[in-house]
C-alpha cells in the first residue's frame, strides 16, 4: 500500500471531444426528428440486445463472472497507482516505450512526436475510442498527418466527414443506401456500379485499405485490456484491420486510458468471457491480438504506449461515481436503453453516448463544463443499463448522485427562487400532512378545464412546459382517489365493513 | 513536475479515502470436465457456426486433407517449423503444382510475397471448444503472426489433444508474454445494417483440420 503524502489538489478534468456542445434535452428534440434515424436505431439496438440474451444465456456462470469482473475493476481503482506502476516496469523490460499524457492536448502531440520522429506522414488507425476521445485524427491533420480510419465503420464515418453515434457499430445510423452514396462520393476509385448489398460494400471497403495496409509504417490504436502482472497489450476486433495495423506497421503507436489495466493474466478469462458476449452478442469476436513489448522478428519494432488521464483521476476522486471506469466498452447499456433508442448517439455530444456516456462525460470533465450537467437527466432511470452492465456499473445511482451534484453546484447561485424551488416548495407543504394533500386534490378537477374535448392537456405553463412539450397529460378524474374513498366507505364499521360495490361484483 | 509524476500524485489524491481492494470471487467455472469426443463435437458446432470449414480426420489423414484443401492454389506458405508430414501429400496428390514458401525468422517473407501467396497452412496452440476459438502462439508450427493474417485462405491444423473445453482451461496452457492471436472464425464484419459479411481484411476462408 502506498501512503498519500502530497498536497491535495484540484482535480484535473479531461478536454477533448467529451463535451455537449448543447443540452441533451435541446439535441435530443432534433434527433427525435429524424424518423429514418430513429428506425435504423431501433433495429440495430434491438437485433443486438436479443443476440446478447441468447448468448449470455448459454453461460451457466454469467452471474459468477459479473461477480468477477466488478470486483478485479474495483481492485484495478483501488489499486491504481501500483499496478501502472507494475505495467510499465513489465512493458518496458520487454522493449515497449511508456509516455504519460495528462489530457488531450498532450496526448496529441506525443502521439504527433512519435509520428514525425519515423518521417512518415500517414497513419493507419485501429478504431479507438480513447483517440476519438482526444481528437487525434483532427490533431494530426493539423500537423499535417493524415490518420486512416481501417475499421469499415469508421471509415464510413471518416469518409462522410460525421461523427460515430455508438462505441461499437459507430455507423449505425446509416443505412446501406447512405453507406453506398457515401462510398461513390468519398472513397476515390470506386466503382459507379456499386450497389448497396453489404458484402458488396465490405469488399469495396477491403480494397480501398488494402495497400494502406500493405505499404503502412506507422500504426495507432486503442487497447481493451491491459494486463499489469506482464505488460501485455490486448486489442480485441473482428475485421483484421486491427490485426493489419498490429503487426505490420515497424512503428505500433496505442493509446489508453489509465483505468484499462487488469491486474493478473488469469484476470483476462473473465474479460474475453464477459466483452465479446456483451457487446456484438457473439461467444468470441473474431479476432484478438495480444502483444508484449517488442517481439523479435514478429510485429512492429518500435512500439508505445501513451497513458492518457484525461479527467479520469478527477472522475476516480468521485468516491460514488468512480465505478464508471469500470467501463469496458461493451455498448451493452445503450443498446438496452429507451432514451439512447430513440435519440441517437448525437444527442448526447460526448465520444460516449448513452447511459455510460450520461455518467462518465460530467465525471470526466466536471458536472458545470459546458452542457454536461444535462447529461444525467437524459434517462429514465429504469435500470436496464445495470442489468446489462457486465461488469454492474450501477448507473442509476450514479446518475442519481450526480443530478444531486448538480443541484448542489447550482445552489445559492441565483437571487430570485426558480420556478422549480417554488414548485419543490409547495409539494414539501402538500405532501406533509393528509389535510393538505386533501386540500390540494379539492383542486384537482380544475384541471379538466385546462385540457380540450378529448381529456388531454396538451400545454402546460413554465417549467412543468418541459413535460408537455413532448407528451400529453390525460385530465384529472372529476373526484380523487381519497375523495371517492371517503364516500365509499363513510358508513362503513371498521371490523365488519360491508362489501364494497366491487366485492359484490367480483363475487358474482 | 513531469506528466508521470503528475498522473500517479493526482491518482493518489483521488484515492485519499483509501478504497479496500476486494477478494476476488472466482466462482465462476474453471474446468468444463468434457471428455475429447464432447470436446471435438462442440468445437465443430460453434466453428461451423462461424462458418469455418471444419474437417475431423485420423492424424495418418492430415496430409491428405491439407493437400485437398490447398487444390486449386498456386502458391502457399509454412511456417518452417511446421510439421513436415503434414505436407506430405502435396507431392503425392499431384497437387505439388503449388509453390511452397517457408517463412523463417532468418528469411521473413515480405508483406508483397505474402499478399501474393494464396493460403497458408500453421498448426495452433490451444483451441476453445466453447467459443470456437483458436489461439496462435508464435511458436514454431505457426510462425508469425502475418503469415496467417496476409494470404486469403487459412488452413489449421488442430490436434485433439490441444481442445480445452472452456477459456479459463485454454489460458492457463499458454504464455501470455508470446504474440498471441486468438481467432473464432473467418475475418467478419457487422458494421453494415448489422448484417454478417464474412471476410474482410483478414482471412476470408478458414479452414480447420481436427486430428484425432
Amino acid at each position: 500500500m502506498t501512503t498519500f503524502l502530497g498536497m491535495p489538489a484540484l482535480p484535473a478534468f479531461g478536454s477533448g471531444n467529451l463535451f455537449a456542445g448543447e443540452s441533451f434535452p435541446k439535441a435530443a428534440h432534433r434527433e427525435l426528428g429524424n424518423a429514418q434515424l430513429r428506425a435504423n436505431l431501433g433495429h440495430a439496438t434491438h437485433t443486438i440486445r436479443d443476440k446478447r440474451q441468447a448468448v449470455v444465456s448459454e453461460l451457466p456462470d454469467w452471474e459468477q463472472l459479473r461477480d468477477a469482473g466488478s470486483a478485479i475493476k474495483e481492485s484495478v481503482m483501488a489499486r491504481l497507482p501500483d499496478l501502472l506502476e507494475e505495467f510499465e516496469k513489465n512493458f518496458t523490460a520487454r522493449g515497449g516505450v511508456i509516455h504519460w499524457a495528462r489530457d488531450a492536448r498532450e496526448a496529441n502531440e506525443i502521439v504527433a512526436g512519435l509520428v514525425r520522429e519515423t518521417g512518415e506522414t500517414e497513419v493507419v488507425k485501429v478504431k479507438s475510442m480513447a483517440t476519438q476521445e482526444i481528437g487525434l485524427n483532427e490533431y494530426l491533420e493539423e500537423q499535417g498527418i493524415e490518420a486512416f480510419e481501417t475499421d469499415l465503420a469508421e471509415l464510413i464515418v471518416q469518409l462522410d466527414h460525421d461523427k460515430p453515434s455508438h462505441i461499437l457499430v459507430p455507423a449505425i445510423h446509416k443505412n446501406r443506401t447512405e453507406i453506398r452514396d457515401i462510398f461513390l462520393r468519398e472513397m476515390p476509385g470506386a466503382d459507379p456500379a456499386l450497389t448497396n448489398e453489404p458484402p458488396v460494400l465490405a469488399m469495396a471497403a477491403r480494397e480501398h485499405l488494402r495497400r494502406k495496409f500493405l505499404t503502412a509504417k506507422v500504426a495507432v490504436s486503442g487497447a481493451n485490456f491491459a494486463l499489469a502482472d506482464s505488460g501485455t497489450l490486448a486489442v480485441v476486433e473482428s475485421e483484421g484491420n486491427g490485426r493489419m495495423c498490429l503487426t505490420l506497421p515497424e512503428t505500433l503507436i496505442t493509446v489508453m486510458g489509465i483505468e484499462k489495466l487488469l491486474p493478473t493474466w488469469q484476470d483476462l478469462e473473465v474479460f474475453m468471457q464477459l466483452l465479446p458476449r456483451s457487446s456484438t452478442g457473439e461467444r468470441m469476436n473474431p479476432y484478438t491480438s495480444l502483444w508484449t513489448g517488442v517481439t523479435e522478428g514478429d510485429g512492429p519494432q518500435n512500439v508505445h504506449l501513451v497513458l492518457l488521464d484525461n479527467g479520469r483521476s478527477a472522475a476516480l476522486a468521485d468516491e460514488m461515481g468512480r465505478s464508471a471506469l469500470h467501463c469496458i466498452r461493451c455498448s451493452a447499456c445503450m443498446n438496452v436503453c429507451p432514451v439512447y433508442e430513440r435519440t441517437g448517439g448525437h444527442a448526447y455530444g460526448s465520444t460516449y453516448p448513452g447511459p455510460i456516456g450520461a455518467i462518465l462525460s460530467p465525471l470526466l470533465t466536471g458536472i458545470e463544463a459546458e452542457e454536461n450537467s444535462s447529461l444525467p437527466y437524459a434517462s429514465s432511470l429504469c435500470g436496464a443499463c445495470y442489468d446489462a452492465c457486465p461488469v454492474k456499473i450501477n448507473i442509476p445511482d450514479i446518475l442519481v448522485h450526480l443530478r444531486s451534484v448538480d443541484v448542489d453546484s447550482k445552489r445559492g447561485t441565483r437571487k430570485v427562487p426558480s420556478q422549480m424551488d417554488v414548485g419543490m416548495k409547495a409539494a414539501s407543504w402538500a405532501l406533509s400532512s393528509g389535510k393538505h394533500l386533501g386540500l390540494v386534490e379539492k383542486g384537482l378537477p380544475l384541471g379538466r378545464l385546462a385540457a380540450g374535448r378529448d381529456k388531454k392537456i396538451k400545454k402546460l405553463p413554465g417549467i412543468a412546459g418541459g413535460w408537455t412539450q413532448s407528451r400529453d397529460i390525460p385530465a384529472p378524474p372529476t373526484q380523487s382517489f381519497r375523495d371517492w374513498w371517503a364516500k365509499e366507505h363513510k358508513s362503513a364499521a371498521p371490523s365488519q365493513a360491508a362489501p364494497s360495490r366491487d366485492d359484490k361484483e367480483t363475487q358474482q | 513536475m513531469t506528466a508521470r509524476e503528475d498522473i500517479l500524485s493526482r491518482i493518489r489524491t483521488a484515492l485519499q479515502d483509501s478504497p479496500e481492494a476486494p477478494q476476488i470471487p472466482r466462482e465462476y467455472r474453471s474446468e468444463s470436465g468434457m471428455e475429447t469426443e464432447k470436446l471435438i463435437e462442440l468445437l465443430v458446432d460453434r466453428l461451423v457456426d462461424y462458418k469455418a470449414q471444419v474437417a475431423v480426420v485420423a492424424e495418418a489423414e492430415v496430409p491428405a486433407t491439407v493437400a485437398s484443401l490447398l487444390e486449386g492454389a498456386r502458391s502457399y506458405v509454412v511456417p518452417e517449423g511446421l510439421d513436415g508430414g503434414w505436407l506430405a501429400g502435396m507431392d503425392d496428390a499431384g497437387t505439388g503444382g503449388a509453390r511452397r514458401r517457408v517463412d523463417s525468422p532468418a528469411e521473413p517473407l515480405s508483406v508483397t510475397d505474402l499478399d501474393g501467396t494464396d493460403a497458408v497452412v500453421t498448426g495452433s496452440a490451444v483451441a476453445v471448444a466453447e467459443t470456437g476459438t483458436i489461439i496462435l502462439d508464435g511458436s514454431a508450427s505457426q510462425g508469425r503472426r502475418a503469415i496467417s493474417l496476409v494470404p486469403d485462405h487459412h488452413i489449421c491444423v488442430v490436434k485433439a489433444a490441444d481442445i480445452a473445453g472452456i477459456l479459463p482451461e485454454a489460458l492457463r496452457r499458454i504464455d501470455g508474454t508470446r504474440p498471441i492471436t486468438m481467432i473464432s472464425g473467418p475475418s467478419a464484419t457487422s458494421d453494415i445494417e448489422l448484417e454478417r459479411v464474412e471476410g474482410v481484411h483478414g482471412p476470408r476462408r478458414l479452414d480447420v483440420i481436427i486430428a484425432r
